[in-house]
Order: structure tokens, then sequence, then C-alpha cells
């Protein structure tokens, strides 16, 4: 032992601790494993290794009809099933030429923003899990509640909706969904200002977020980051904006970007920060949408025979994690040659590695929990 | 709860046989593995919250399986996570249970035909005792199938498990 | 820049890309490229200072079903012969256009080269068309399977004559 002490540091044999995390792991969000690689407590690498919840969708779209394939979308990205369901329709309504009532794209608009809320809910609930706030993690739950409520009266189902078919919507909004919404709306929006004043200025959660896995601008696009993940490192993209779909080129809405709060450009605050902002911009979207709401009938699009023409398309929305891309070749025939899904999450997770370099192990739970994964997209 | 109704007035003693205040002390404070595999994690997670509030039953949230006495499968168990699923059960001490919640869990769910890299329920791996379906099932009927679970260690018997 | 306007622009520019032809069965146009004129091609669309093509929106690999299909003794369908296909869809974040590039290679040797040393977002997505449908992306620094467990042995599940395994280490893999 003496012997050891005595020699030079250099001549002290060490190598790289390989940690595994996951699959299960309270904080992975669900069934992901992360390899780190570590030299004491600093991280030299992390390793994504992905696929434990692979369900085969793209297998099942070349096995199913268009409209059969909108089950199988909700449960792709499960936090945000409405979102995903209005790229697919959009995506299927670009390859067959089909124009929707305008009826249709205002509820779908709705829909899809108080989607974008749930959905960033449960992102800031489990972040602050993450992190050790338990509390937010209840709020967030008990106003997601409110919202699932709304979607029930709607169209019966909690989670998992098949609300938007290609060409229209299955059912209409009942009479008292727009009184409804503005009460829910009235209630919620206090909550983002409860949500400040619990998590977001709360001096350890700021420790423990601000200036941790910086991401610049220039890595952000060379990864592919969309959504708040790009948005917090302080470029000003929106497809919402920026490649308007459906009818968001009607509404006035601010487009929140990164900078740097508490510490640099694109850190972990400024991701969890960036989302809390864009509920706000949901709330006025929703607002504006929900009293020019104009009348007619929902399914008077919607094909009975789908039979699209040969060819490729590549339609994309902007869901609550980033840019959902559906591509989508079509033979003719009435299920697709092929559907390729570009999920936000999954191109997401590509940057981990390059994230985490230099933290501490404690840290990799406050970098995957900012840049909010759901590995139902992620592996499909 | 049956316990309470002999309880002697003015003393602090309860009586009751070994095997009921087991299954009363077993069934009341149900630990579940911290765990979640696809969108039904995310119904588990609305009824472990506010609104449904599994707390009230005794089902707490543990991160590791050594320490937990139920697991809930909730969701879609793939070829690749199949033998991780068996592991954690193998974790956890006796006596252990399973609720298998969602069609997915079940038996495949939407996914049994043409799911390649899915594992056709649980059961497969591991023993379940009890199965909640739905496509998510709602929180309400994970807590049916819990209390299903509850009924199901209240008339074990130690006798009859033993022969 | 429109679809048309960046084509006419690489072919004035980069004559030894000029015989590029259209894919023209396409409602989405997409520009055909072989395999060893696409590392010259994304480089001048991702380095030109008219194109800037900056972000790789996505990369799909897939199974053209062209080939000779063989009926063998079980019943199932082998194909012989055809092309697979990489799609590469493009954008300029700073200038707002869009472009898709189509690669068609072989189904025996399928080999594309890779670009993850210009866009590090093409890692992971390479790494899908792979596991998926068996293209060998060439120079990839980590070319292994993703989705599937790393010892799945029955091929590329997303091969249109694909068969899947009755048995994965002892569980029974059919309903």
């Amino acid at each position: 032992m003496s012997e050891f002490l005595t020699l030079p540091p250099q001549k002290i044999k060490t190598e790289e601790m390989v940690l595994n995390m996951g699959p299960q792991h309270p904080s992975t969000h669900g069934v992901l494993r992360l390899e780190l690689v570590l030299e004491g407590e600093v991280i030299v690498d992390v390793k994504p290794h992905v696929g434990y919840l692979h369900r085969c969708f793209e297998k099942h779209c070349e096995a199913l009809t268009y409209q059969q394939i909108v089950p199988y979308v909700d449960r792709m990205d499960y936090l945000a099933a409405m979102g995903n369901e209005m790229g697919w329709a959009i995506a299927c309504e670009r390859l067959m030429g089909i124009e929707v009532p305008q009826r249709v794209e205002y509820i779908r608009v709705i829909m899809a923003e108080l989607q974008r809320i749930a959905s960033h809910l449960v992102a800031v609930g489990t972040y602050g899990l993450d992190i050790g706030a338990f509390t937010p993690f209840l709020y967030c739950f008990r106003d997601r509640e409110k919202i699932l409520n709304l979607f029930e009266i709607t169209c019966g189902a909690r989670l998992l909706y098949n609300y938007m078919w290609p060409g229209g919507l299955s059912h209409d909004i009942p009479p008292e969904f727009s009184r409804l919404t503005k009460e829910f709306l009235s209630e919620f929006k206090p909550v983002v200002k409860e949500l400040n004043n619990l998590l977001s200025y709360n001096k350890i959660f700021i420790e423990r977020t601000a200036n941790v896995g910086v991401l610049p601008v220039e890595a952000a696009i060379n990864y592919g980051m969309t959504g708040p993940n790009l948005r917090a490192s302080g470029l000003k993209w929106d497809l919402r904006r920026d490649d308007p779909y459906s009818v968001y080129d009607k509404f006035d809405f601010d487009i929140p970007v990164g900078q740097g709060w508490h510490g640099k450009v694109g850190d972990c605050w400024d991701r969890y920060y960036v989302r809390l902002l864009e509920i706000e911009q949901s709330i006025r979207i929703i607002e504006q949408a929900i009293d020019q709401i104009p009348e007619g009938d929902v399914a008077s699009a919607i094909p009975k025979r789908y039979k699209p023409p040969v060819g490729h398309i590549y339609a994309r929305i902007e869901n609550p994690r980033g840019e959902l891309g559906y591509f989508i070749v079509s033979n003719g025939s009435q299920q697709p040659a092929r559907v390729k899904v570009r999920p936000p999450s999954f191109i997401s997770l590509g940057v981990m590695g390059e994230l985490c370099k230099g933290h501490l192990v404690a840290d990799v739970v406050a970098v995957l929990g900012s840049i909010d994964i759901v590995l139902g997209e992620v592996d499909r | 709860m049956g316990l309470l109704d002999q309880k002697f007035e003015n003393e602090n003693i309860v009586i009751t046989n070994l095997e009921d205040l087991l299954n009363w002390s077993r069934l009341s404070s149900l630990w579940q593995v911290g765990f979640g595999l696809a969108c039904c994690a995310i119904e588990m997670m609305a009824t472990s919250a506010s609104h449904y509030d599994f707390d009230r039953f005794g089902v707490i949230p543990r991160p590791s399986p050594r320490q937990s006495d139920i697991i809930i499968i909730s969701g879609t168990v793939t070829l690749k996570m199949a033998t991780r699923v068996k592991r954690l059960y193998e974790q956890i001490p006796d006596p252990k249970y399973v609720i298998s919640m969602g069609s997915c869990a079940n038996c495949g769910g939407p996914y049994w035909e043409h799911g390649y890299h899915v594992l056709k329920g649980v059961d497969r791996i591991i023993p379940v005792d009890v199965y909640v379906p739905g496509c998510p099932p709602r929180p309400e009927a994970l807590l049916e199938g819990l209390l299903k679970l509850q009924e199901k260690i209240r008339n074990e018997s130690l006798v009859r498990n033993a022969s | 820049m429109t679809f048309e306007e960046i084509k006419n622009y690489i072919a004035e520019h980069y004559p030894s890309l000029s015989d590029l032809d259209f894919d023209k069965s396409a409602s989405d146009k997409a520009l055909e490229v072989t395999a060893d004129k696409l590392i010259d091609l994304m480089s001048v669309l991702y380095a030109d200072s008219a194109l800037k093509m900056d972000n790789l929106i996505l990369i799909s690999a897939v199974d053209d079903f062209n080939g000779e299909k063989i009926i063998i003794e079980d019943g199932s369908t082998v194909m012989k012969g055809g092309t697979l296909s990489v799609y590469y869809h493009l954008e300029s974040l700073s200038l707002r256009h869009k472009f898709n590039v189509v690669v068609r290679v072989p189904r025996e040797s399928p080999d594309v080269p890779s670009v993850t040393f210009i866009w590090g977002g093409a890692n992971f997505n390479e790494r899908e068309g792979y596991d998926m449908i068996g293209i060998n992306f060439v120079n990839h620094p980590n070319l292994t399977r993703i989705l599937m467990p790393y010892d799945w042995e029955a091929g590329y599940p997303l091969r249109k004559d694909y068969k899947n395994p009755e048995f994965y280490q002892g569980m029974k893999v059919p309903y």
C-alpha cells in the first residue's frame, strides 16, 4: 500500500469505467439504455442504445390501408397523439389531393394546440421529477387531466384518439366544447405563473440546469435538432410560421427562442423555459381560433376509396417535440409501399453524446430530461 | 377492513388469525416497481398523480425491484426488452404479483399480426395475476385491476400454498 | 429557390454533376444520382453559398421491390435483382428552400457512401437504414443495428421478402 502511494501519479494505471443506465431507470422516460463512459465522475461519452420499444410501425403501414394506419400513428408519440394524426392526415391529403373544409382545419388546430399544452405539461412535470422536485409533477398532471377531459367529450378517448382521419374528423365537436375550452383557458392561464414560482425560478433548479448541456446553434442545426430544442439554441424556426400548414397563417403568435436567461444560450434551462413560453403561445392560438370556427360538415371530404397516384411525398408538421415528418411512397394500391417517419425524438437523441461530454454523471439526467424524448417515437 | 370491528374497548388489542393479518398487511402496501414501458405507462403515471391518486391504496413506485411487491407491465413488451423484463421480475422478492396492463402486454394488442419484434403477451415469459384490458386502459380500469389483485391476496392461505 | 432552379444551378456551375436526371415517377421531385457521385453532390449542396443545405431532414431507405420474384418451396417469395433506394431530404434553414436526392443501388451490393461527416444527424438515420433495409453505408463510424437486437440474425425486417423467425432466444415470435 505504501509502495503504491509513493508512485508518481503518471505511473498509476487508470482506465475508463462503463456504467449502464437503463433500460429500467426512473429517469429515462421509458425504456432507453444509456452507456456512460466515465473518467471518475466526468463523462467521456454517452452511447444511447434504443429499440427496446420497437413496435414495427413501418411494417404495419405496408400491410394496412391509409385509414387503418391512423390508430398506429397515435401510438408513436403517445404524449402528442393529436399532432401525429394531424401530420398523417395532412400527408395523406397532399398525396391524394383532397381539400378539407375550413371547419375541420380550425378544429384540428385547436386540438393540436391543446395537445401541445398537455404534452409540454408532461415534459415540464417530469423534468422537475428528474431534477428532484416532485410537486410540479402533481400540478402539471392536475391540469393535464382537464385537457384530457376536453378530448374525452369530443372523441371518447383520453390518450390515443383516432380522431383526425385523412379528409376529415371522426366526430364533430360537441356544442358545449367552446364554452368548456374557454373555461379551461381562463382557469389555466394563472397556472403558468404558478409553475414559474414553483419550479422555474427555484434556486436549486437553476443551479442544476443553467449552463449544463449547452448546444450552440450551429451544432443544433448540424445534428438535425428541431422544435423547442432548436429554438432554445436561439434560432427562430417554427414550421407553423416558416412552412405553414393548415390554417396557422391566420393566427397571430410569437415564437419564443432561448436567450440565455440564466447562463449560456441553449442550456438545459433555456430548453425547459422555451416550453413554458410555448404553452402561453398555444393559449393565444386557441383563443383566436375558438371564436372563428366556421359552420359546416366535418366528414364531407373523407373519401370512400383511397387510391393515391404513384409517387412519393414528404409532409411535415410542428409537433411538440419538433418536426414530425411522414415520407410516403405510394405504388398506386390501397396500401402505401413504404412509410418512413421522421421522428423528432429519435434525431434529438443523437446529440446526447455531444451534450453530456465533460459534465458530471448527475447532469445526464438533467440533459436527457431537457431534450424531452418519448421512447414510443424513438423506437416506433 | 374486518380487523377493527373486533377491537376491544379501551385496549390496544386486535384479535385475528395470522393468515388474515399477513394478507391484510400485504395487500395494503403493494409497492410497485417504478417502471413504465409504453403508452400505458402514461396512464399509469396519471393514475399515480393527483387526480386518481394510487397512493391511497398503498401503491408507491419504488425505483428498485428488490424493494417491490408488484410489477405492472405497462405496455408493449418487445423481444429486445423481454429478457430484461424477466430479469426484473426475478429480482423482486417473494411474494410477488404481476399486473399485465393493456392489450399489448396481454396478447400483443394491435401488433399481434405484423409485429415481428413484439412479444405476443407477457405471460409467455412471466406468470400474470391480473390482466387489465384496454388500449390503453383508463386509470379507473387499472384501479379495478389493483382491487382484483387485493381480493386475490385477501383470499390467499398459507396452508393451501404450502401443500 | 425551387427544385428546378436548384437543379439548373447545379448543372450550370458543376459540369461533372450535370448529367443527373429526375426521378420521373414522383409527385415530390427528387434528383437521381449514382452512389459514386453522391458525396460530390452532397458536398456541393452543403457548401455552395447559393444552396447552403445545412439541415438534413431525413434519410429514408426504401425497398423498391422491382426485381425478379422467385417463389421457393415453402410458398414464400424471394427477390432476386432489382434495386434499393435511399432518399435524402435536405433543407436550407437560412435560404428557406428544400431539395430531395435519391440514390438507387443494386439489391445484391447496396453500398452507399455515408454522409455523417457532413451532417452529424445522419448518424442515427443511416444506422436505421442499415438495420431495417440493409443498406451498407460505407465509411459510417458505427454501422450496427439500432432498433433490432444486436444478435438478430433473421435479416432486414423492412425488405419485402423478409421472413420472420419462429423463435428468438427461446421465445415464440408469431402469435
